[in-house]
């Protein structure tokens, strides 16, 4: 594995380098379990995964809306274009169905799509080929069609947009057999899942989220290596605590952290775990954490009914019981269409100081 | 580019009404009309007054200018007439037994048949190489037939078993072939249209990309009348002219979408012209001719393969039973039903082989025979194969079947042996 300096050529290009990276004084001590230097936001961890796959296999392509000469709605795909040309970076009439079938199409005779939805509110056009053409292939064919394609873009509520660009689609798609979802937090997350997207023979929805796009995160050299993939299906603790177990994905988790934080200082050790993968979830890293803790609070951007966290605690009923000593508490978004308003926007999704009415709900409940 | 700059002149004209010469019930689009694509023959013959009422076409090829005016020598050889008869015959003798299967309940859920429109399986798929694409819809036996698929492994498909050619897993509407390039089968319509001109994109990737220069495949994509008012047609014609991929669009205008009359359906109802307006050419040919058909398909073949980009094939054909066979098919005219049963292509076809003493009434006898035996084999080895067995239902999910997820004890489900076994929790 070779480590990457970012004192010699760009950090996306592996260049072995002959000072040993304990006497670097760049990096500061690499050795495991060291506090990792470089930071890297979530846009240039996709980019630069989205480069290295591209590089390694010809068959990985682009395609989508604004993908090319904009560099991307949201730049994710900032310098593909130059760097593959226009056969590999695709720029498409404004034709979701149309090109997500194609890409399917692509995908069954062995070529690795990468389809861009500028925001997967848009994907409803096209969610006939993501259901029946990707993820039902395989199964219908007998085992003859897989679909090894990726369908990625941003997820979740937007600032100001209204309705029909802020929906969260987590909950629609994890429901659906033969998908793999998953919903990137950190940079880490945003690589290594991914490659792993990009590598898997199977269709993965990768749900993304706009805001954090620009936040910037602390990556290991592990991490910036150009091999390095998470699975599939194994969510991440995030914080450890022994009180109460918080699940979230996506920018979700960055509010449960903070949630974790204000909650500390009462002297309320929270858990945080970011599930990473939607579909398929991490019911034992999940049951595990609330057989230790006896309280669950599962945190979604989406809306209520039918959501990830009523699958989440159906699962925790189902395998933990006799465990849990409150009922499960789902915060999402409220149960309405995005609002316009900024007031009433900050309303319908689900806010930090939610916790805090939580906080008075589980003294409540701690009090026997 | 002369071909279609041809067809992007004709002036426009009001929506034709129904031709005055038949019953009200059947549409004006003349029984014989012809249009060649080849781009030498760019004239126009705006000629006669009855051209209010017929659609102006391009000077009609040499060959086949008129089913009654066949010149003395046979367009095609023998070896291609049988193979042509020998593969309508199967189409619709496979057909007939799935009725008959049907009805004895060996078959259920939706069946689809395709009598009546084998001219154009035939006439399109036997021109295709083995490594080509088809993608059909629900209505797809007959394509798979056409395509090479086994007879046996598509009854046994349609009959669930495990030795069908999706395990039984896909059903009538969903007859995939990896090895024959049949990339379904698929139950909405419209939803192969993409799904095809990704294949042709593929084709193309191929040869642009991973620099595979002998590339040349095409993909053919059949679909019927009622997806021509889809919106994701519209954009995959735009896209496939755009970038110029090597696909054929095949529109089996049968008039009827269930108990929508096409006529009923569509602003305007004449197909072939929608290609024009997306910059491709749009042919329109009687789909109950086989050699008519064969010839655009030929012409359409080759020019995606040269690379010169997609076409149009809008085959004006006839399905004699209703959409289903669940379907009353109540709304039909008995006339049209007559109309068109009267110019049933195999039959057309037979009869221009002895004509042209291209074989003896008995060859083709013999082919019938042989057609018989391959049908009943296929019922036989359908009949006495086993169902699929239950661990059957938790495979191909995934190719990676780790995409089920860790168990409760941590490690992956499928690791599990009672997941196969079908005794594991979902």
């Amino acid at each position: 594995m070779a480590i990457l300096h970012p004192c010699v050529g760009s950090v996306y290009r592996e260049v072995p380098c002959s000072v040993p990276p304990t006497n670097c004084l760049l990096w500061g001590s690499s050795l495991p379990g060291a506090v990792p230097d470089m930071r890297m936001t979530v846009a240039d961890a996709l980019n630069s995964a989205l480069d290295e796959e591209m590089s390694a296999d010809p068959k990985v392509f682009l395609i989508g809306e604004e993908v090319g000469e904009n560099q991307g709605a949201y730049k994710i795909s900032k310098g593909l274009l130059e760097k593959y040309g226009p056969e590999r970076v695709i720029d498409t009439p404004v034709t979701e169905a149309g090109f997500t079938g194609m890409g399917v199409g692509a995908a069954y005779y062995g070529l690795r799509p990468v389809v861009e939805f500028m925001t997967f509110n848009f994907s409803m056009q096209a969610i006939d080929h993501i259901i029946n053409s990707a993820a039902k292939s395989n199964y219908t064919s007998g085992g003859q069609m897989s679909a090894p394609i990726v369908f990625r873009g941003p997820n979740g509520a937007s600032a100001g947009l209204g309705a029909e660009h802020n929906q969260c689609y987590a909950a629609w798609y994890a429901a659906c057999p033969g998908l793999k979802v998953l919903s990137p937090y950190s940079s880490e997350d945003a690589r290594g899942l991914l490659k792993a997207a990009i590598r898997d023979p199977d269709p993965v929805v990768f749900l993304e989220n706009e805001f954090l796009y620009g936040e910037s995160f602390p990556v290991s050299a592990e991490v910036l290596d150009s091999s390095f993939c998470l699975p599939i299906g194994k969510a991440k603790i995030e914080r450890e605590g022994k009180d109460v177990t918080i699940t979230a994905f996506s920018k979700m988790v960055g509010y449960a952290l903070q949630a974790a934080d204000i909650l500390s200082k009462e002297g309320i050790n929270a858990e945080v775990i970011n599930l990473r993968s939607i579909r398929p979830l991490d019911r034992a890293t999940i049951n595990a954490s609330v057989r230790k803790t006896n309280r669950l609070v599962t945190v979604e951007e989406g809306f209520p009914q039918h959501g990830v966290g009523a699958e989440i605690c159906a699962s925790v009923i189902e395998d933990s019981f006799h465990y849990l000593v409150a009922p499960v508490e789902r915060i999402s978004a409220a149960d309405v269409p995005m609002p316009y308003a900024i007031n009433l926007e900050r309303m319908a999704l689900p806010q930090v100081t939610f916790y805090q009415i939580y906080l008075i709900k589980y003294e409540e409940k701690h009090v026997n | 580019m002369a071909a279609f700059s041809a067809f992007k002149l004709l002036p426009p004209h009001p929506i034709p009404i129904r031709s005055t010469s038949s019953k009200p019930s059947i549409p004006f689009l003349s029984s014989s009309s012809h249009l060649s694509i080849h781009p030498s023959k760019t004239s126009i013959s705006s000629s006669s007054s009855s051209s209010r009422l017929r659609p102006l076409h391009a000077a009609p090829s040499d060959l086949l200018a008129d089913k009654t005016n066949l010149g003395p020598a046979p367009v095609i050889s023998r070896d291609v007439a049988l193979e042509l008869y020998e593969d309508m015959v199967l189409g619709r003798s496979f057909e007939d037994m799935c009725a008959q299967m049907y009805y004895k309940g060996k078959m259920f859920g939706f069946v689809h048949l395709y009598n009546g429109q084998e001219a154009v399986s035939t006439g399109f798929i036997k021109l295709l190489k083995k490594a080509d694409s088809v993608v059909s819809t629900y209505r797809d036996h007959v394509h798979a037939l056409s395509k090479g698929v086994p007879a046996r492994a598509v009854m046994a498909e349609l009959f669930g078993k495990a030795t069908g050619c999706c395990r039984g897993q896909g059903g009538s509407m969903h007859i995939f072939s990896a090895e024959h390039g049949l990339l379904g089968g698929f139950a909405f319509i419209g939803e192969g249209i993409p799904v095809a001109t990704g294949a042709a994109f593929t084709s193309k990737y191929r040869r642009e990309v991973l620099k595979e220069s002998d590339c040349d495949l095409v993909t053919v994509a059949f679909f019927g009348d009622g997806t021509c008012n889809n919106g994701q047609f519209f954009e995959c014609l735009n896209m496939a002219a755009l970038w110029k991929l090597p696909i054929v669009f095949v529109v089996e205008n049968n008039l009827w979408a269930i108990g929508m009359s096409h006529l009923r359906a569509t602003s305007d109802p004449e197909i072939w012209k929608k290609g024009p307006a997306f910059g491709m050419p749009g042919v329109h040919v009687d789909g109950m001719d086989v050699l008519k058909v064969r010839e655009v398909a030929k012409e359409a073949i080759e020019r995606a393969r040269r690379g010169e980009g997609p076409s149009l094939v809008e085959c004006e054909t006839y399905r004699f039973r209703g959409h289903s066979l669940a379907d009353p098919d109540e709304l039909r005219n008995r006339d049209e039903k007559a109309h068109y049963a009267s110019r049933d292509p195999i039959l057309a076809l037979k009869k221009y082989i002895l004509e042209h003493n291209l074989a003896t009434e008995s060859e083709l006898k013999a082919i019938e025979m042989k057609i018989d035996d391959v049908i009943e084999d296929a019922v036989e080895f359908a009949d006495s194969s086993p169902l699929p067995p239950r661990s059957q239902l938790l495979e191909n999910v995934f190719a990676d079947p780790k995409g089920f997820g860790l168990g409760p004890d941590g490690k992956y489900r499928c690791e599990d042996p009672k997941f196969t076994q079908g005794t594991a929790q979902v």
